[in-house]
């Protein structure tokens, strides 16, 4: 096989975890493994959608222990390696050294673009247990080109191996992500990666152009499983770089398998941008509130595009779902005052 | 006669509780002591007429027969070096750092449980935050099999030290959830958002009601614990009425058919810090709550 121009990393099993409620079980993860392992994935990243520790009620609870799901992973891989994401303050270091001891050689360490500095002690745990460290900025268009640097600098002087923004609201254009990554692979010794999001059905379109500003690491998720209105199809990444003559070192025919025969059956509903998944990528909302939003919406008997749009303007960041059950209850007090002087 | 007090510590959570007991009777403030002779809380309390050196904790050691009580807002690093040394002297302190070295005490929960200690922990600001309510639910339910809360706090007002270490948070308050809530089993979650202007604390309480839990009861206790942080934390209220939510939901501590839900808001008297660290303001706050408790034991009236 020839060298890859990018390295792919599926998120399947961590990021697609959200868009069924972190319903996996052990079948389907030794199914998606060996598939991706087939196809030539590189890395394949297994969490709570909410990264290790996630479980809980603010999230939602797995239906079987992560850890249990990671070892099946990683006994089924053969060349892939197996990544596990992590957010401080929600997971801890000591589930880093439980998975290292599974078989997980990545650690991807993700936090809020502007709170850099709270990866310093996982970095270095990750590092000191031989993985490779990537540091994984979320929410990226809410921090400038300039911003996101100083950032990553930090990052990189913690000893992060590589660089990630993450469009976790689905929230970018093609400029927005050009620019980005353009200044970051400018400032930077380590190399950039780039997760991109459909909310605005630009997923696709925006890692390429983050390929040809000099991102080396693209993300995506089979068939586009994930938070919001999906993450980056990686069938369709990897048939749309082979079009471009782009080397991506997998085998986009194994990958569409993938995507149909073993992924598109355990789906809920297939991805779709809907209204609610569209005002996710247009009000900047992180995109794992959407299900959780549209149970409140259910329950409070307030429309879901309200609550997303309050989200939007409070500019709450990833990991705040609590507020959603807030933001629902203050809604439908608001409408109940309205019927009464009405 | 009021206990003669030093404040160890002069950055923000030092000189905020330097501004808040000198409005007591029963602790007497003579001292601020800090490390940084340049520092904006050690001109304060100069200006006060206070004692305000800059050879940090050994100089209240070198004036051990000054003091009944110590108040540490250094940092763990700090506490552990020093607190046997406080202890030795015949110092009784207030650890408002994570260094855990006395027993823990959140102020609404069991204030009077550790007066006779030498050496008090007050928890976290998320633990004082939230861990009344995990009991206040304790105590209505037949069982609490697991709580978890969530606290969002700008970022502004989370501190290099929190920064550095963000799983000491995490630990310390999810094991005061358990030790003094009264919850099996517990998580604990710390968000940062900095969001312009700074957003005001805030906390959430999830607990995992069992079978036969009278829903009545513990929206009740909520609001009467409500009402006892308030009276020492002004500024600590329910944002939204508790909730009782269906599921069933899969807790660690078994599959559970209902959980409460308890939004909370922390807004800062805004004593030194401004009003949005709420964090900040509850630890403050409850450190004095335990201070005047322990004066209060001691026989000193107000």
């Amino acid at each position: 096989m020839t060298a890859a121009d990018y390295r792919l990393i599926d998120s399947t099993l961590r990021d697609g975890s959200h868009a069924i409620s972190h319903q996996y079980y052990a079948d389907d993860v030794i199914k998606i493994v060996a598939g991706l392992d087939r196809a030539g994935v590189q890395v394949i990243e297994i969490a709570h959608g909410d990264g290790l520790g996630g479980s809980s009620f603010n999230y939602g609870f797995s239906a079987v222990p992560e850890k249990e799901l990671i070892a099946r992973a990683c006994e089924t891989a053969t060349n892939a390696k197996i990544a596990c994401l992590m957010l401080p303050g929600i997971g801890l270091a000591d589930d880093l050294r439980e998975v290292n001891e599974l078989g997980v050689s990545v650690a991807r360490i993700a936090v809020h673009c502007t709170e850099a500095d709270i990866t310093e002690q996982h970095i270095k745990v990750a590092k000191e247990l031989g993985m490779e460290s990537i540091g994984f900025l979320m929410m990226a268009h809410m921090n400038s080109p300039e911003g996101l640097v100083e950032q990553a600098l930090l990052m990189q002087s913690y000893g992060a191996d590589t660089i990630y923004i993450a469009d976790s609201a689905g929230a970018m254009t093609v400029d927005d992500v050009r620019r980005r990554v353009n200044a970051l692979v400018g400032a930077l010794d380590v190399p950039l990666g780039v997760h991109a999001h459909n909310n605005l059905s630009m997923a696709v379109a925006n890692s390429i152009a983050a390929y040809e500003e000099g991102a080396k690491n693209l993300d995506g998720t089979s068939a586009g499983l994930g938070a919001g209105a999906g993450n980056c199809p990686t069938e369709i990444l990897a048939a749309v770089s082979t079009k471009y003559g782009i080397e991506t070192g997998v085998d986009p025919l194994i990958l569409m398998d993938v995507a149909e025969e073993i992924v598109r059956p355990i789906m809920p509903r297939q991805q779709v941008i809907d209204r609610a998944g569209l005002l996710l990528g247009y009000a900047g909302v992180y995109g794992s509130f959407l299900l959780h939003a549209e149970r409140a919406a259910e329950r409070y008997d307030v429309p879901v595009a309200e609550i997303l749009l309050e989200l939007g303007q409070r500019q709450v960041v990833g990991g705040q779902e609590d507020m959603i059950i807030d933001v629902a209850l203050e809604l439908a007090r608001k409408h109940a005052e309205e019927e009464v002087t009405a | 006669m009021p206990l003669r007090c030093a404040i160890i510590g002069s950055g923000n959570i030092g000189t905020d509780l330097m501004v808040k007991m000198l409005r007591s009777d029963r602790l007497e403030l003579t001292a601020l002591v800090g490390i940084d002779p340049a520092s904006d809380g050690l001109a304060r309390a100069k200006s006060l007429g206070l004692d305000a050196p800059h050879e940090g904790p050994d100089w209240v050691i070198d004036h051990a027969d000054d003091f009944d009580m110590i108040f540490d807002a250094t940092s763990a690093y700090v506490h552990v070096r020093y607190y046997k040394k406080y202890r030795e002297a015949g110092i009784t302190a207030i650890d408002l750092t994570p260094a855990a070295r006395g027993p823990k005490v959140i102020a609404a929960v069991n204030l009077t449980e550790h007066l006779d200690s030498d050496n008090i922990n007050m928890v976290t600001c998320g633990g004082q935050a939230t861990t009344p309510m995990v009991h206040a639910i304790r105590r209505a339910a037949p069982s609490l099999p697991y709580a978890e809360m969530v606290s969002t706090v700008s970022s502004k007002s989370a501190g290099p030290g929190t920064r550095q270490n963000i799983d000491e948070f995490t630990k310390t308050t999810s094991t005061a959830l358990r030790e003094i809530g009264g919850a099996d089993h517990s998580k604990a979650i710390i968000i940062l958002n900095p969001a312009e202007p700074p957003i005001i604390m805030r906390n959430t309480v999830f607990g995992a009601l069992p079978e036969g839990t009278d829903h009545e009861a513990v929206i009740e206790s909520v609001y009467a614990m409500e009402k006892d942080v308030a009276a020492y934390v002004p500024g600590y209220r329910l944002k939204n009425r508790p909730v009782i939510e269906e599921g069933p939901y899969n807790t660690p501590g078994g599959v559970v058919p209902h959980r409460a839900v308890v939004l909370l808001e922390v807004e800062g008297a805004g004593d030194y810090l401004p009003p949005y660290a709420g964090n900040l303001d509850i630890m403050t706050a409850a450190a004095m709550r335990v201070g005047e408790a322990v004066a209060e034991h001691r026989g000193v009236s107000a």
